[in-house]
């Protein structure tokens, strides 16, 4: 990678000095202003740093962040990796991520959902793996169907990449099914609520409903749930070859993260890194950018715990201490959350019944008021450090959406 | 009221259910509920028939491919239009409001038809509009400024047999020109304030369950949501 043009040498060292000094100015990690200073002087820079490299990109609407870094993990027998490890998931990014890592022949990089055709025409990438796709921060999110329809093309147009794709999730099925080649992993789908419909003819989808069971087929035309390589069964994954494999050892909590692990399990075989080798790596990732993270303050264990959106909720309900634990709901509604709050009528709050509730956040009058809909007695507090203060020194899980998550890692360090 | 309880008949959530849109079913219900009215909802998908025995209809929010395609199914099923004539309430939100008008605009913009239930006809804009919106209703509807979050490209005006829910105090709202916000006639309502409308507006979720009682319900008590749009009003027009 020592061949690039001297305009793309000057690219990726100008970048780099620019993250340089927007770190030391303490302006988070410095990955999107030194992209985009190289993409500036370089319009073919994530091209040029692609080139010779064995790229995996990873979207979703949900654990992007956390699948990334689980893959990284589990590809470090095959030497060093290059990946966008804070989330910096638009083309910038992947700049800042490849030019500081140029001795890298693999590269990790999670992408937004939006950007994965520009991504995938600019880097040729060998490995796409697709998770889920639910509806997410609607005032400025695409819509998904349409969105899907964007991976179809564009993976048609790949030939060369090989799709990893979560075949229980219907819409990611429509979008994966145009690629050339594709590892189905059965991983797993709690939100349903926007997959009642075929995406292919829009009939009624016939819907198997057990966690065992995530069959799918449409009733009016011949789509259906394709038979899946990789499939996952509660807290065991069976791969392709028969064999199955515990997945007890993940240390991330919860559902969604065993699906995570599922689809980095498949992701690394196609590399050639077997399940047995590549588990231990994953059981080294424990908190992902601060969630899952628990940090201690004034005697009580604070877990974080991160939702963007309807389905994450559901998923971070998943992981909750048993009731009666304490939990602790912070939202805002800034440009990164969307600024629209409706999708809280979209999550069941029933569950959090018979626990100490607090709520905080710009936005706590719209979580006071779902909550007075679903009948959880609750708190409110004008930060999350009343909460903390306010429950006896032992455990409380914290969840908030995006903003709301970073002041909070803010107040008590930024742990990663 | 057709029997012993209000009976609440959501349109197509599988089709038309994107932005929090189950928000107005539990505010309803809720509403009923405070006041010792039984409900009942149905959750109707695009497969089964529309029933006429309800009292109050919904139809939510959606994109482009799944508003054709409720708007076909509907007018294949002829259910609504039985219930409209029978003078039932329906509240239309969004997707859900352009297609209860005469025609909307199709995934290319093309006019396609719609239900022909509310005199009113729908095309694609220029722009986009997503933020808040605030509207003050037409009086005879005895409902208090009215606050939401609208998000859509819609461009609708209104015919001689409609008339606007609103005036537009902030935002777009019906985008043509004429200032307004949502349109009514009779019995049915549509908005392009989206989801959970009915949260941020109980005196609109009020005016339903009269419609649908047929005499007047007592007030309630100061509520969280009634805070919400107290919250929200001044957040928009912090001067006033």
């Amino acid at each position: 990678m020592s061949d690039l043009p001297l305009r793309s040498q000057l690219a990726v060292a100008l970048g780099r000095t620019a993250a340089k000094m927007s770190r030391l100015a303490g302006k988070g990690d410095g990955s999107v202003i030194g992209g985009r200073i190289g993409l500036r002087l370089d319009p073919e820079l994530l091209t040029r740093l692609a080139k010779d490299r064995k790229l995996v990109l990873v979207s979703a609407t949900n654990g992007k962040t956390t699948t990334t870094r689980l893959i990284t993990s589990a590809m470090t027998p095959l030497g060093e990796v290059a990946t966008n490890a804070f989330g910096a998931n638009m083309p910038t990014g992947h700049v800042s991520a490849l030019a500081s890592q140029r001795g890298a022949r693999y590269g990790v990089l999670e992408c937004d959902e939006k950007y994965v055709p520009m991504v995938l025409a600019e880097t040729g990438a060998n490995v796409v793996a697709l998770m889920n796709l639910s509806r997410d921060q609607m005032d400025r999110a695409a819509e998904i169907w349409l969105l899907a329809g964007k991976w179809r093309r564009a993976l048609e147009a790949s030939p060369q990449s090989h799709v990893i794709a979560n075949c229980d999730d219907p819409l990611v099925t429509w979008g994966a099914s145009t690629a050339k080649s594709v590892t189905w992993v059965a991983a797993g789908q709690h939100w349903r609520e926007d997959s009642w419909c075929c995406p292919e003819c829009g009939g009624p989808l016939d819907r198997q409903d057990t966690e065992e069971n995530s069959d799918w087929r449409c009733r009016q035309c011949h789509f259906s749930r394709p038979r899946p390589d990789w499939v996952l069964r509660g807290e065991e994954i069976v791969a392709p070859d028969g064999r199955a494999f515990s997945l007890n050892t993940v240390r991330l909590p919860g559902r969604a993260n065993r699906s995570n692990a599922a689809i980095a399990l498949a992701v690394v075989a196609q590399f050639g890194v077997p399940p047995e080798q590549a588990l231990p790596l994953l059981s080294e990732v424990t908190s992902v950018a601060g969630r899952y993270t628990t940090v201690e303050s004034q005697g009580r264990a604070i877990r974080l715990l991160l939702s963007k959106n309807p389905a994450g909720w559901l998923e971070a309900f998943d992981v909750l201490a048993p009731a009666p634990g304490p939990v602790a709901l912070s939202i805002n509604a800034q440009g990164p959350d969307g600024r629209d709050t409706s999708w809280l009528w979209d999550v069941d709050f029933r569950i959090l019944r018979g626990r100490p509730v607090w709520v905080a956040g710009e936005r706590r009058i719209d979580l006071a008021a779902r909550l007075e809909a679903a009948e959880v007695p609750f708190t409110l507090v004008d930060d999350i450090d009343q909460a903390v203060m306010a429950v006896p020194p032992g455990n409380i899980d914290v969840i908030a959406n995006y903003t709301a998550f970073q002041d909070i890692r803010t107040r008590y360090g930024r742990v990663v | 009221m057709s029997s012993d309880h209000i009976k609440i008949v959501w349109i197509y959530p599988d089709l038309l259910s994107t932005y929090g849109d189950q928000g107005n079913t539990i505010m309803l219900e809720r509403r009923a509920a405070l006041r010792g009215i039984p409900t009942r909802t149905v959750h109707l998908r695009s497969d089964e028939h529309v029933p006429d025995d309800g009292d109050i209809y919904l139809l939510g929010g959606g994109e482009d491919r799944p508003q054709i395609l409720a708007a076909q199914r509907l007018r294949k099923d002829g259910g609504l239009h039985a219930a409209v004539q029978a003078g039932k309430a329906v509240f239309a939100v969004c997707a859900g409001y352009q297609i209860l008008g005469h025609e909307f605009g199709g995934e290319e913009g093309q006019p396609l038809p719609g239900l022909g239930l509310l005199d009113i006809r729908s095309g694609r804009g220029e722009r986009r509009a997503v933020g808040e919106v605030v509207g003050d209703v037409a009086a005879e509807l005895n409902v208090p400024r009215i606050t939401g979050f609208e998000n859509h490209q819609g461009v609708t005006s209104i015919g001689p047999n409609a008339k606007p829910l609103a005036k537009v105090v902030a935002g777009v709202g019906n985008g043509d020109g004429q200032g307004f916000e949502g349109a009514y006639a009779g019995h049915v309502l549509g908005t392009y304030m989206h989801g959970p409308a009915l949260v941020r507006n109980p005196a609109l979720a009020d005016l339903l369950l009269y419609w649908a009682l047929g005499v007047e319900i007592p007030p309630l008590d100061y509520s969280w949501a009634g805070r919400l749009r107290e919250e929200r009003l001044n957040a928009v027009l912090p001067a006033t």
